[in-house]
This record gives structure tokens, C-alpha cells and sequence, in this order.
């Protein structure tokens, strides 16, 4: 099976050199910012360590000699210590989070952009649902790696370094017996990660084990209520939900047990300070101060610790989003500009397919060796029996799909060779079924394309008769219209999607009808535009409807995949072919 | 906040727990109180440095100190152990209960939610209503407990000195009222423009063949960029407001240590208090810095969890539209008689798609529906498992209004093969047996599979897969073609042995040929049960007892095959048309046939 996976949960490792390499490379533009960030981290991990040194200076100078006066202005230096960390720590989270913030959105614009150059098969294998999680859920988990996660770790690091280069500086033989148990919490600290990582693996595949068996029981809960499943269903759910929770246990025991035993530890040190150090207190070879100061510095030596084992999750949740993240960049849209693409101002419109192949599926043939040609200004209709691959031509003219054999050439020169862009813009495409977009009724007219004006928008809405409802909407060409919940008829959706191809004013017009039955006024008024659309353009039409293909100069008849018969109305039905008895089966009634 | 009664839906689960959480608010207790030990026992192992008459307690007052703190841990273990566990536990019972519930309501319900939706409800929302109950009951009970018993020891150190150290604290409830609230809207407004970049780029790449058509590709960048920036934008006024959260805390607890330092350090100087007790108000203050830091964080997950739980009630608080009566009628084994009485339904909100439908079906017939789409085949066929309730009228089994009995006996004697084929990620033996009855044994079981299999035309394909019937099926497992999933489905509802079989459209993925031989199959098994059949093709339902066409929601004509022929109208001309489209596709397969050899 050669299925992509791009939602795969492989990943279990915590660090993975060559992703972090590739992540922190988002850092890049915002170096000076981040150094900024680590600066002001630096500074104030510093501060942080000044209160004890300044308890330690208090004990010893101020409140041994008895001197108020110099306790107070070191009240007032401890004041203004703190108002500068505070200052520090916002600014450092501010600048943090704004450069999380800005790789957000540099990421999210480029998987966006790298989404929307993939070729239309991808679509078709990859639900929007889960690419919508890359942009949206992924990047977050990123984000917060970035602010949280890695400034959490420097700091901590720092303020580790910096406890244990200010104990030596107070006192080398107290910070040696200190910092006895260092070797002890590592191995605690290593013990419980390796532990923490298997029960969070196990935790991460049993709860996706119990959603996708909640995921199946929402999708297909009509089948399960009809066949009385439910107490089943609850059963299996139940096995599940349970092996869950036990995973979940079995990660709350081993956190129970490694914090009690970093504070024993932490207890352990404290105890070996006062009893080291206040040996050497009584002897008078140390001062009571930096017995003070150490036993506070002690206490904030250890939540780092713990700390640093809780960001451990944080690290690992970001490593899998990012190589779903980056398992999508790196995925080369099949459908892409050739190097040196020919560039194309307006076609004149000549199309040729020759001995085109094309499918899907391998295996499931849609054009089996299709050849045709149309002339500029030629109307041509494509009529066939559902599934001869009538839709599959308009999508291969314009690459959205590629071709597996033949040429598919645009006044004369293969579509391979042209710029994806420029072919895209000669083709005017109406689709089936109209796709709106949210916005108003000049935007999906328009679309992007701003310097298409308001006049030309109400032009072209005119010329298609789009004009008359819309005029009658509250807000008329401000209406806001949207995919969902919209109130717009599927008629009106169509003359909305003609009026966009007329403002497009394409050199080639590819329309594929809809097979719904509109009212017979819309009907009318839908083929009204057709004629003006089609007039003076290359015109491709998969028809349905006897009055579109009436109008069109020549008809083409395909099946399974190939041209069967081509001429005029008259001429075909005369020949007494495909078309003629095609006609008798999806036309009769119409012409009646 | 209003939003906390939100979480009244968890008090049967913590009445349920309560014995834990009792204990647990017990450990927390404990872990505070030897806690609070430590810093006692700090301040009295610096005064003792100072005495030269008490020395040799040193040693003593340093194995206490150890002691102490490996008691704590041993409380702190069971504090952890039950609280998180009761959590754990509960978001069990929550999620088994939210399950069930869904499981109860009906198709109508399901057609209005989407399915991410109700995913999100039952994960990452009960994670969050989790975080609740567990970590956050923990760490503010441990906040309270901390605050107020270090608030009475210093007060015993010295009380004065601990009004002093203690005036910053009157700070933190404006910074929580304040920041709160500005924290509460902020985020409110970045969470709406997260949405609505989200619905932004759901959009662009639902029509993503109309943006590559139209090479729209940048100006969709654009507007997503243009979306992505004010989400930026205002997730900065997020972080403006938010980032003072944590700041303002140490900046409080600072601010009472530097107050202690100058008048607790007069207070050492005048006598007042011994540079012991000075160090342990140091250390209890200390001990504050982490839990009213946690403040913040607690009522993050506060709201969180709070809106978590709304959604997750909005499900529960949803009544199943289709229940059991108060009272069911007492049944027999259902005879499959079947009969619609002036039905008239419509689908929430839209038109109505059947219109005062009479129809009787007697036990044993067969009925054919025939008729363009939309004309409510389907429906009828869903009204009649109850998976809608009529607006009008009524739909009657043996003579029981359906809603009068119980929905079990009904569904128990359907056996429906849907138009859109579901099964599940399981063996296919399990997606056959999905619909048995009674648990049997096992090789009886396995004898009925076979047989369904059989009928449904699936043992000769299940016969070239390795694992057989044991062969899994879905994501982890093998894909069947549309035809073989069509025919797993109609052996699932033949399994069912059911009194009335509905089979919608069933056959559509199936060749000519399969078809003719599971019709041929069916036939015996239909001719002991009431059946109804939608489908297009002539060839399907011309053997049907009657066939009944609809159209625009009524009945157009009904009759036998013959008869209707005769009458010339639709279904006649139906026929017609059918029998010229297989001769053109015979004619054109055999022109093809012949291209080829050539």
C-alpha cells in the first residue's frame, strides 16, 4: 500500500536532532529578539538569586551590628531588585511571546501556501479536517514549545548554574557537601523520564484507540441504533475508556513518587547545610548568614528540577506536531511549473488532446487514448452516459490532474510546458456545483481580484441576469453570502458563478452543467447567460440540458473514455449512433 | 462566575467518589501541616547555633527535618494518588456516561452536530473538566491551606511583623478582579478570531478546486494573512494583560519579603524576636511564593474547564427525540405486518419530504419503491425503523402505533441494508454478526455468517482473502470495493433472521450478474418476511409483489409489475427507457470488445 500518511503518530522519540535543527530555523528572523530574550531571562535569573544574598548581608551586617539604618537601605535596594525583575520578566515573556506569535504566523502562511499548491489528488486523499489541524492545532503545540517550553528551560538552567556558581562564591566546602545530592536527583530525574516516556506513549495510542472507536460509533450511530448495538458499543468503549485510565494511573503513581522525592532530597540537603555548615557556624568558621543564604538558595534549587521533568510532555507533544508539520512541507506537489515554463498572455484559444490517458486509480481507466480538437471560438458540447469521463476532460485541460499518456496541447504548445498559472487564467471554469465563498456578493464575483471593479462586477452580473436577485437582496452586491447556512438557490449560485467567469473574461470557457433540475424560469434565464457567456470563446461543455447543447456549434460524444462520434445536432442524430439513442433516453422529454 | 454552576452536572460523580476525595482532602491536609513543620524546625536549628549551651541538638533537629520531609512525601503520594486518581476515575465515568448518552440520541440530532464537534466534547473538553476535579482541586486546597496556616504560624513568630508582611497580599485580590476580568475578555476575543480563521481556511480549502482554477491562490493567502494578523494581533493584547499575571504575584510576594526583612530585622535587632524565628518567617513566607503563583494558573483551568463543561452539558441536557413510550404495549414476536396511515414528515425545518402516505404491506409481501431522487424512498424506509418520528399519522407494525412499543422489539425485527454502506473497523465476521440477536454458541455463530455470506454472494471473494472471515477491515485493515461492502451489509441484516427487510438501494454497486444471483438468492428468504425495496433498477423490482412508485413526496401509482406496465405512465416509461440503455451499453460493449480485438 503507497497510501500517504501524514497524520501518522510515529513519533515517541522526545528530541530529534535533525527536527529540532529545522524548527529552530523558524527562530532565525527573530534572532535579535531572541538573544534579547535570553538576555533579559539572564539578567533576571540573576535577580533572582540576589534575595538571599541579601538576607545573608542583612544577618550578618545589618542585624549582627544592630545598624537600622543599613537595613533599610537594603530594604530599598531589595526594592528596587524586585521592581527590575518584575520589569524584566514581563518584558522577557512579552518579547517571548511576541516572537512565538510571529513563527506562528510564518508557519502557518507556509503550510497554507505549500497546502494550496498541491495538485487536486491530494485533496481527494487528504480530508480538510486534517490538514486544517496541521495550520491550526500543530502549530500551537509549536507556539507554545517556543514560549513556554524552551524560556522555561533556559531559565531553569540558568537559575540552576546561577544558584551553583553563587554557593561556590559564598562558600566552596558548604556548596561542595550541598550539592552532594546532585547525582542523586539526576538519576531520580533519569529514572523518571525513561518511565514517563514509555506510560506516555501507551497513553498517547490508547487514547487515540478509544477515539477513533468513538469517531466510528458517531459516524455510523444510525447502524449501531439499528441493529441494537448500543450496549455493545458501550461494552467496547468501556474496555477501552478502562485501559485508559490505567495507563493514566500508572503515570499518576510514578509523578506521586518523583516529586515526595526531589523534596526529600531537597530535605536532605537543607539538613546537610545546617548540620555541615552549623558545625562550622559554632566554630566560627562560617557566618550564620550564608547558612541562611544557602539553605534559601537550597529550596529554590529544586523546583527547576521538577520543573524541567514537567516541560518534558511539552517537548515531546511539539517533536510529533512538528514532523506532521514538516512530513506536509516536504510533500513536492506532483502538479508543478516546469523549469523555464512558458509564459502566455491571452490564448487564442486552440485546443488540442491527443491519444490522452488518464485515471484516478491505477488500474481504473477514465480516458483511454481520448483525441479532439477544437477550433478558437469553437462551442463544443461533450455528451456521454454518466462516468465516461466527461468532467475528467475539464479537469486535465486546466492540470488540475495530470495526464498519464498523450498531450493535451493549448495553441499548439503542451500544457506542460505553460506556466500552471497563466493556462489556469485563460480557462474560465463553472463547476457543477457553485462553491461560494464567505464574503459578499461582489467577492465571489471578483473573487480575489481587486482591480476588478464595482462597474465591471454589476456588468457582468447584468449580462447574466444575476442582477435581478441580487438587486433584491437586503444589501444587494454588499450581501454577505456565505458556504454554509446560505439562503442563495442553487440557480442563483450558477448565475453568481457565470457572472464570475464573464468578469474573468477567460480566453476558454469550461463549464460543466449541473444535472439538478432548476425551475423552468431559472432554466431560461440560465441559458439566456450561457449564450452571452459563450460568445466569441473557446467553449467546453459537459451538457445535460437539449438547449445548451442546441446551442453549441459541434458535439462531441464520448464513452468509456474515448471520442466516439462528433458533429452537429443534426448530423449526429442522422448518423443514428450513440448520440442518436443517447438522445432518446435523456433528451426526449426536454425537447417536448 | 457565573459559568462554575456549569460543573453541578459533576456532583452525583463526586458523591460517587466521595470517600476518596474525603480522604484526599485528608493527605492534602497532612502534606500542608508537616509541611509547615520544616521551616519551624529550620528557625529552631538557628537559634540553637546561637545558644552554645543546646549544640548537640544540631544533629536531632537535622534527622527531624529529614523525617519530616519523608513523611510529607509519604502524604503527598497519597494526596497525589487519590486526588488525581479520583479525577481519573470520574473523567471515566463522565466519558462511559456521555458515550451512553450519545448513544441514545437520534439520527436527527446527528444531522444537525458534526462529528469533530462532538469529538472535541468527549476528548479534549473532558480533559479540560478533568483538570478541574483533579489538579485543580488539588493545588487550590493546597493554596488555601498553605496561605492560612502559614498566616497563623508567623502570626504566633510575631504578629505584628506579619501584618506588615502580609499588607502586599491585599494587592492580589485587585490583581486577580482586574487582570482577571481583562485576561476573561481578551481571551474571548482572540478565541473568536481564531475561529473565524479557521472557518477562513475550512473555506479555502473546501473550494480549493475553484481557488486553483481561478488562480486565487495568493489573493487566499492574502486574506488569510490578513486574518492570521489579527490574530496576532490580538493575542499580543492576550499577552499584554496576562503577562502581568505572574509578575504581579512575585512582585506581592517580593514585597513582603522586603517588608520582613526591615521590620522583622528591627524586630531581631530590638530583641523582640530571635534571628531563628526571623529565619522562619522567612521560610513560610517563602513558601507562599509558589501557591499564590499557582492562583493564576488554577483559575485558568477554572475557566477553561468551565466552558468545557457547558458544551459537554449541552449534549447531556439533550432529551433522545426517539425513546421508549412510558408505557409499551406488551408484544408477540412481531409478524411483519406492516402499514402507513396519512404520513406526513419533513426533515427539521425544511419541507415536507412525504406527503399523507397511505401504504399496507401485508406479512410476506414484498413491495418494490420506485422513483426519482428525492421523491422520499429513503425516508420511508427510515420512518419505518423509527429513526424519525411522522409529524402526521402513524406508522403501524402488527397494529401497533411503532411509538407505542418498545423500540428494542421494533429494531429487533428490522433488518435494513442502508443506500450508504457503514461498517466498522473490526473482522468481517464481526461486521456480519454486528446485528445478532441472541449470543448463541460460537459455532452456531459461525454457521449463520457463513450462510448470510452465502445468499449475500460474499463467501467467494471472502475466500480469497488470507485470513477469511477473520480478515480486518477500515484503516488497519483492508478496503473492500463498494460491491463487496454492499454485500457484507446485506449479510449483516440477513443474520438478523428480521421480520421485515428493508434494502435501500442495496444492489447499486453490484454488476448484472452478482445482482440476478443474489436476487435469485433472496427470494426464498423474502418470500417468509415482509420486504421493502428501493431501487432503480427494472430488473430488481419486476419480480416484487407490487411496486409502489413515488414522487414529490406521494404516491404516483402502485401495482403489480404487469399492471403497471399496462397503465403506460412512469414506471412504464421507466421500463422503457431502461431496456434502451442496456441495449445501447450491450451494443457499445460489444463494439468496444470488438476495437480491441482488431
Amino acid at each position: 500500500m503507497s497510501r500517504e500518511h501524514l497524520d501518522d503518530d510515529a513519533v515517541s522519540r522526545a528530541y530529534d536532532h535533525e527536527l529540532a535543527r529545522r524548527l529552530f530555523a523558524h527562530l532565525k528572523p527573530y534572532r535579535g529578539l531572541v538573544v534579547l530574550a535570553v538576555a533579559l531571562l539572564l539578567v533576571n535569573s540573576l535577580l533572582q538569586l540576589a534575595g538571599p544574598w541579601i538576607t545573608k548581608v542583612a544577618i550578618d551586617r545589618h542585624i549582627a551590628a544592630g545598624d537600622l539604618d543599613g537595613l533599610a537601605r537594603l530594604a530599598l535596594l531589595y526594592l528596587g531588585v524586585i521592581l527590575a525583575g518584575f520589569s524584566l520578566q514581563y518584558a522577557q515573556f512579552y518579547v517571548m511571546q511576541w516572537v512565538g506569535q510571529r513563527i506562528m504566523f510564518d508557519l502557518r502562511t507556509r503550510i497554507v501556501r505549500h497546502i494550496q499548491r498541491q495538485e487536486l489528488g491530494f485533496f481527494d486523499r487528504h480530508p480538510v479536517g486534517q490538514l486544517m489541524t496541521r495550520v491550526m492545532g500543530d502549530v500551537q503545540t509549536l507556539n507554545e514549545l517556543f514560549t513556554t517550553g524552551i524560556v522555561a528551560i533556559f531559565g531553569d538552567l540558568l537559575t540552576l548554574f546561577g544558584i551553583v556558581i553563587v554557593m561556590f562564591l559564598l562558600d566552596w566546602r558548604l556548596a561542595l557537601v550541598a550539592n552532594l545530592v546532585l547525582p542523586v536527583l539526576f538519576t531520580i530525574s533519569m529514572l523518571f523520564r525513561s518511565r514517563v516516556r514509555n506510560t506516555y506513549r501507551q497513553i498517547r495510542s490508547r487514547v487515540a484507540t478509544l477515539n477513533s472507536h468513538l469517531q466510528e460509533y458517531i459516524t455510523g450511530m444510525r447502524i449501531v441504533q439499528l441493529f441494537g448495538r448500543e450496549a455493545t458499543g458501550e461494552e467496547q468503549y468501556a474496555k477501552h475508556n478502562a485501559a485508559t485510565r490505567q495507563a493514566h494511573l500508572q503515570t499518576i503513581r510514578y509523578y506521586a513518587l518523583f516529586f515526595p522525592a526531589v523534596e526529600l532530597v531537597s530535605a536532605i540537603a537543607t539538613a546537610l547545610i545546617i548540620w555541615y555548615g552549623g558545625g562550622r557556624v559554632v566554630q566560627d568558621s562560617l557566618e550564620l548568614g550564608v547558612l541562611v543564604a544557602f539553605l534559601q538558595y537550597a529550596e529554590r534549587f529544586f523546583r527547576p528540577i521538577s520543573d524541567l521533568s514537567e516541560k518534558y510532555n511539552t517537548f515531546q507533544a511539539a517533536m510529533a506536531s512538528s514532523e506532521r508539520i514538516f512530513r506536509l512541507l516536504d510533500r513536492e506537489p506532483q502538479i508543478q511549473d516546469r523549469p523555464a515554463a512558458r509564459h502566455i498572455e491571452r490564448a487564442r484559444g486552440h485546443l488540442l488532446f491527443e491519444n490522452v490517458h488518464f485515471s484516478y486509480k491505477p488500474g481504473e481507466k477514465v480516458l483511454d487514448g481520448l483525441s479532439f480538437e477544437v477550433q478558437p471560438g469553437e462551442r463544443v458540447a461533450l455528451v456521454g452516459a454518466t462516468g465516461t469521463g466527461k468532467t475528467s476532460v475539464l479537469s486535465v485541460l486546466t492540470r488540475l490532474y495530470e495526464i498519464q499518456g498523450g498531450r493535451v496541447l493549448l495553441d499548439g504548445i503542451d500544457t506542460r510546458e505553460l506556466c500552471l498559472d497563466d493556462l489556469r487564467r485563460q480557462v474560465g471554469v463553472v463547476l457543477q456545483d457553485a462553491f461560494l465563498f464567505a464574503g459578499d456578493i461582489t467577492h465571489n464575483i471578483r473573487l480575489g481580484e481587486e482591480h476588478i471593479g464595482a462597474a465591471r462586477v454589476r456588468e457582468a452580473a447584468e449580462l447574466v441576469h444575476a442582477s435581478r436577485f441580487i438587486e433584491l437582496l437586503p444589501h444587494g452586491y454588499d450581501t454577505e453570502v456565505s458556504e454554509r447556512g446560505s439562503t442563495l438557490s442553487v440557480g442563483q449560485r450558477q448565475l453568481l458563478s457565470l457572472a464570475r467567469v464573464l468578469a474573468f473574461d477567460p480566453a476558454i470557457l469550461v463549464l460543466d452543467e449541473a444535472t439538478s433540475s432548476i425551475d423552468t424560469q431559472t432554466e431560461l434565464e440560465i441559458r439566456d447567460a450561457l449564450h452571452r457567456v459563450m460568445a466569441g470563446r473557446t467553449s467546453l461543455v459537459v451538457a445535460h440540458r437539449l438547449s445548451t447543447i442546441q446551442d453549441c456549434d459541434r458535439i462531441l460524444v464520448m464513452h468509456q473514455g474515448r471520442l466516439r462520434e462528433s458533429g452537429t445536432h443534426a448530423e449526429l442524430l442522422r448518423a443514428g449512433g450513440i448520440y442518436a439513442r443517447l438522445y432518446e433516453l435523456q433528451f426526449r422529454d426536454q425537447a417536448a | 462566575m457565573e459559568a462554575i454552576r456549569a460543573f453541578r452536572t459533576l456532583k452525583p460523580y463526586f458523591l460517587r467518589y466521595r470517600r476518596v476525595f474525603l480522604l484526599g482532602c485528608v493527605w492534602i491536609v497532612c502534606t500542608a501541616g508537616v509541611g509547615q513543620v520544616i521551616p519551624w524546625l529550620l528557625g529552631a536549628a538557628v537559634d540553637v547555633l546561637r545558644d552554645p549551651a543546646r549544640q548537640q541538638l544540631l544533629g536531632p533537629l537535622c534527622v527531624a527535618i529529614v523525617a519530616a520531609a519523608l513523611v510529607q512525601g509519604a502524604f503527598r503520594f497519597l494526596m497525589r494518588r487519590d486526588i488525581i486518581g479520583a479525577s481519573r476515575h470520574i473523567e471515566y465515568d463522565l466519558r462511559r456516561d456521555l458515550f451512553a448518552h450519545l448513544t441514545r440520541l437520534s439520527p436527527s440530532y446527528y444531522d444537525r452536530s458534526r462529528t469533530g464537534d462532538l469529538m472535541t466534547r468527549s476528548s479534549s473538553d473532558l480533559e479540560a473538566v478533568r483538570s478541574v476535579v483533579g489538579p485543580a482541586f488539588m493545588y487550590s486546597s493546597n493554596t488555601v491551606l498553605i496561605v492560612s496556616s502559614s498566616l497563623v504560624l508567623m502570626g504566633w513568630i510575631d504578629l505584628k511583623l506579619t501584618i506588615f508582611a502580609l499588607l502586599p497580599l491585599t494587592g492580589l485580590s485587585v490583581v486577580v478582579r482586574v487582570l482577571g476580568r481583562a485576561v476573561h475578555e481578551r481571551t474571548l476575543r482572540a478565541q473568536e478570531q481564531e475561529s473565524v480563521l479557521t472557518g477562513r481556511l475550512q473555506e479555502t480549502l473546501s473550494g480549493i478546486r475553484v481557488v486553483q482554477s481561478y488562480v486565487q491562490e495568493e489573493n487566499e493567502l492574502t486574506a488569510f494573512r490578513r486574518q492570521a494578523h489579527e490574530l496576532v494581533r490580538r493575542n499580543m493584547r492576550l499577552v499584554r494583560a496576562w503577562g502581568l499575571f505572574f509578575p504581579s504575584m512575585a512582585l506581592i510576594v517580593g514585597a513582603g519579603a522586603i517588608l520582613t526583612l526591615w521590620i522583622g530585622g528591627g524586630q531581631v535587632v530590638r530583641g523582640a524576636i530571635t534571628l531563628g524565628d526571623f529565619v522562619a518567617f522567612n521560610a513560610y513566607l517563602m513558601r507562599l511564593t509558589w501557591p499564590m503563583i499557582s492562583i493564576g494558573w488554577v483559575l485558568n483551568l477554572l475557566e477553561r474547564g468551565a466552558a468545557s463543561m457547558a458544551r459537554i452539558n449541552a449534549v447531556l441536557e439533550t432529551p433522545p427525540e426517539i425513546r421508549d413510550p412510558a408505557g409499551p404495549r406488551s408484544v408477540e414476536p412481531m409478524r411483519g405486518e406492516l402499514e402507513l396511515r396519512g404520513v406526513t414528515f419533513a426533515y427539521a425545518n425544511g419541507p415536507a419530504v412525504l406527503r399523507n402516505i397511505d401504504l399496507r404491506v401485508r406479512a410476506g409481501e414484498t413491495v418494490a419503491l420506485v422513483g426519482p431522487t428525492g421523491a422520499g424512498k429513503s425516508t420511508l424506509l427510515a420512518l419505518v425503523a423509527r429513526l424519525y418520528d411522522v409529524q402526521a399519522g402513524g406508522v403501524f407494525v402488527d397494529g401497533h402505533d411503532i411509538r407505542e412499543v418498545p423500540l428494542r422489539w421494533l429494531r429487533r425485527g428490522i433488518g435494513i441494508v442502508p443506500q450508504e454502506t457503514f461498517l466498522f473497523s473490526d473482522t468481517l465476521a464481526a461486521n456480519i454478526a454486528f446485528g445478532s440477536v441472541d449470543g448463541g454458541d460460537v459455532a452456531d455463530l459461525q454457521q449463520r455468517i457463513e450462510a448470510a455470506a452465502d445468499v449475500a454472494q460474499l463467501s467467494e471473494a471472502v475466500s480469497r482473502f488470507p485470513a477469511g472471515y477473520d480478515t480486518v477491515l477500515g484503516e488497519r485493515g483492508i478496503t473492500l470495493s463498494g460491491g463487496q461492502k454492499q454485500r457484507t451489509a446485506i449479510a449483516r441484516a440477513l443474520l438478523r433472521d428480521p421480520a421485515i427487510l428493508l434494502l435501500d438501494d442495496c444492489l447499486s454497486s453490484v454488476d448484472t450478474y452478482t445482482e440476478e444471483e443474489i436476487l435469485r438468492r433472496l427470494q426464498a428468504i423474502m418470500r417468509e418476511r415482509t420486504t421493502l425495496i428501493v431501487a432503480h433498477r427494472v430488473s430488481t423490482v419486476r419480480d416484487a409483489d407490487r411496486v409502489v412508485v413515488l414522487d414529490g413526496g406521494g404516491i404516483l401509482e402502485s401495482g403489480t409489475h404487469e399492471e403497471l406496465m399496462a397503465r403506460g405512465d412512469y414506471y412504464a416509461q421507466l421500463v422503457e427507457k431502461q431496456m434502451l440503455r442496456e441495449e445501447l451499453e450491450s451494443d457499445l460493449l460489444e463494439e468496444s470488445d470488438e476495437s480491441r480485438a482488431s
